[in-house]
């Protein structure tokens, strides 16, 4: 007879800061039928109370850790960073939200529904401990993104961006989830902690068992590399970016990355560390694929990028030059000892990228028409005239985007090619420094258009208050965690992640 | 008794056609069909290792039917996309939405 | 050869499936009487010939009945082991399970005030 769990078991209290988030949507989802049609930005202040609630609850819980609901769901250090950088990105992106869904008219309550619920996903795979927890955040966190994408709808570019997400990320799903199954017919469970404990054996053994887990590990790679939007499998990404509506777009680039990453960190490094680890080698299998992937997405979003002439396609490449740099984190991760710092390196870079690219997707969403046009490169010229803040903010945000010191992106890139190199990954480091200075090209091309290009200078009518208040919370934790690294890295250094590496 | 590896050939059988579906097929409702046969194919492979491996670990089966749940649910979010698709340019053929080029 | 047997059953239950709708359907070839008309052949459909095209556009506000039927029809995969089991649950099972079935009125209330119930 099996026996069934009590409250006492569930660990609820560990639970909170997703779960409270979750059943917020759920609540808000409610009252919003009784909000008058043309007062929805109440909608959007309860749901940034919500998520002030879900960030109370986990600052106050950041230092307890251990597992919840019968081991599925795990809290450490680890959930409670990430939960800073989704939560954050939720509030900057509901903040973003506000005017410009009154602007393009397409303001109704289910989008702040929508994006807690998509938030709640990212914060359960933050803490998810088990391959099924695993897949039901993944799909939490894209189901509501796809219908996000399609929320501009009738405009037929939002609409074929989100059926462009929704074809690519639920093909994407079922390889995540079919790995996900060879892996738990491997090793006989889903749990993350017991894989690790049962990998051991299957390497003693070889045979068939090993042939499943290699598949398994791999097909996984492959779904949430589709999430993460990786080189080979970043298709999508421009033309979902491109579509999305622009506070969507800033969301989803943040968001989904964190979230993907997350799943990635949790079961490359918690489940399938010492995969394959023959006599002297100190490396995972996994850390060569993962190697050639980063390199692949670092050359190829960086070179791609120069020739883009629309900023949200731009910052799409962007965005996948930038999952290549913490993709070389994570296959440090990969290196018997350098796990934990590399998983560290990974939370810091996502922290330094939430806040720099939120800014910059905020300046394009201010200097877009209500009906989505003119976001291109060169509608950034003259803006220094216009709009002097605007600028100098912009500039900070692509000069932190390059990796310039005294702005985050440099913290977040030095802490990434130091592990790389503690991890032995020589070239990888060289090849991440080369493509961050063939990345200034692009991004200081937005810099050259604003202050060097005569030009009217765009008026900027869609920086409201609510946006400029999103733009000087981006700017703000752009310059601060690049002068003051210490507060991030205070918060990264309880980070564990990885525990009893390499036992063999 | 019906050996694992014929179930997991089945399955893996049925993930490929699912697969050749989503890439080959210009439809977008041939393609969900192809995403819910990849699902259908896990669920082949996850009963299967649950009833021979495993069959007092009920994790196997829960997991089968969190796919099935939330295979359904990204079938009517996807649908719903591709009605609202349908009804702005009377074709859900994605190659024929080209507004966004690659 | 064990699994040839299982099979075994398959293969026969295959056979008789075709027979059996063949078996009547050929026999009544060989002994009903035939003598078309005019009357006989038209469309035996409600008794009315259709007009126009059949391959007619619904509504799409239909697809929305099947949307929400779609999703709340595989919940049920949940509640029925919860109320298989349902005498062995203490109260919190039951809690939980209740719980579950609010999220679904959660859902289900959201539909029926934005009219998507409605039979228009």
């Amino acid at each position: 007879m099996f026996q069934v769990p009590t409250i006492a078991d569930l660990n609820l209290g560990l639970t909170l800061p997703a779960l409270s988030l979750a059943l917020g949507a759920c609540v808000l989802l409610l009252l919003d039928l009784f909000v008058p049609r043309e007062r929805k930005e109440i909608t959007a202040w309860l749901a940034m109370a919500g998520i002030a609630v879900s960030f109370v609850l986990n600052l106050a819980g950041f230092n307890e850790s251990g597992t919840a609901f019968l081991g599925t769901f795990a809290a450490d250090q680890f959930t409670g960073f990430l939960n800073i950088v989704i939560l954050i990105t939720a509030f900057l992106g509901v903040l973003l939200s506000l005017d410009y869904l009154k602007r393009a008219k397409i303001e109704r309550g289910e989008y702040y529904v929508l994006l807690l619920l998509s938030a709640a996903g990212m914060m359960f795979m933050s803490s998810a401990n088990d391959l099924i927890v695993v897949f039901i955040a993944l799909e939490l966190l894209s189901i509501p993104l796809y219908i996000m994408a399609t929320f501009r709808a009738p405009d037929l570019k939002s609409e074929e961006s989100g059926m462009k997400y929704f074809i690519l990320g639920a093909f994407a799903g079922a390889f995540f989830v079919y790995g996900a199954a060879l892996v738990y017919g491997a090793t006989g469970t889903t749990n993350l902690p017991e894989i690790f404990a049962a990998v051991n054996g299957i390497i003693a053994a070889g045979g068939s068992q090993m042939f499943l887990l290699l598949m398994g590990t791999g097909l996984i790679l492959v779904g949430l590399g589709f999430k993460v939007a990786v080189v080979p499998f970043h298709m999508w990404t421009p033309d979902v970016y491109e579509g999305a509506p622009t506070p969507v777009t800033a969301f989803m680039s943040v968001g989904a990355k964190a979230g993907g990453f997350a799943g990635l960190l949790r079961i490359m490094v918690v489940a399938l560390p010492v995969f394959v680890l023959k006599d002297g080698q100190t490396a995972a299998a996994w850390q060569q694929t993962f190697w050639l992937v980063a390199a692949a997405t670092l050359i190829l979003g960086n070179i791609v990028a120069i020739a883009q002439t629309n900023v949200k396609r731009m910052l799409a490449y962007s965005s996948i030059a930038h999952a290549g740099y913490i993709m070389m984190a994570v296959a440090a991760a990969g290196t018997a000892g350098v796990a934990n710092e590399a998983t560290r390196a990974a939370l810091l870079y996502l922290m330094a990228y939430m806040f720099t690219n939120l800014g910059a997707f905020g300046i394009a969403l201010a200097i877009e028409k209500d009906d989505g046009s003119d976001t291109g490169v060169d509608n950034f010229i003259g803006l220094a005239k216009s709009k002097p803040a605007l600028a100098a903010m912009m500039t900070v945000f692509m000069l932190s985007l390059t990796g310039i010191p005294l702005t985050g992106g440099f913290v977040g890139k030095w802490f990434v090619f130091k592990s790389a190199l503690d991890a032995g990954l020589v070239p990888l480091a060289i090849i991440g420094v080369l493509t961050s200075v063939i990345s200034a090209f692009y991004y200081v091309r937005i810099i050259v258009n604003m202050y060097l290009k005569d030009g009217e200078g765009d008026p900027a009518a869609g920086a409201t208050r609510y946006v400029n208040w999103a733009i000087y919370v981006a700017f703000a934790g752009t310059l601060l965690m690049g002068i003051f690294p210490w507060i991030a890295t205070n918060l990264s250094d309880t980070v564990v992640l990885a525990v009893e590496m390499f036992v063999r | 008794m019906i050996p694992l590896w014929m179930y997991l050939l089945v399955a893996a059988a049925l993930f490929c056609m699912g697969a050749y579906a989503v890439l080959a097929r210009r439809n977008a409702v041939a393609i969900l069909m192809g995403v819910e046969l990849m699902l259908n194919a896990v669920n082949i492979n996850l009963v299967g290792f649950w009833r021979y491996q495993q069959p007092l670990n009920m994790a196997g089966q829960a997991f089968a039917a969190f796919v099935f749940v939330i295979a359904a649910a990204e079938a009517a979010v996807g649908l719903a996309i591709i009605i609202s698709v349908y009804r702005q340019r009377k074709s859900v053929i994605p190659d024929e939405a080209d507004t966004l080029k690659g | 050869m064990a699994v040839l047997n299982e099979w075994a059953f398959i293969g026969v239950f295959f056979a008789v499936a075709w027979v059996f709708p063949f078996a009547p359907i050929f026999l009544a070839r060989l002994v009903a009487p035939r003598k078309p008309n005019p009357i006989k052949q038209s469309t035996y459909e409600c008794g009315v010939e259709t007009v126009g095209d059949t391959w007619v556009q619904f509504k799409v506000q239909y697809y929305i009945y099947g949307l929400i039927f779609l999703v709340f029809d595989v919940e049920m995969i949940f509640l029925f082991p919860w109320a298989v089991a349902y005498r062995e649950l203490d109260f919190f099972a039951f809690a939980a399970g209740f719980l579950f079935i609010f999220l679904l009125a959660d859902a289900l209330i959201y539909a029926w005030r934005k009219d998507a119930l409605e039979w228009v």
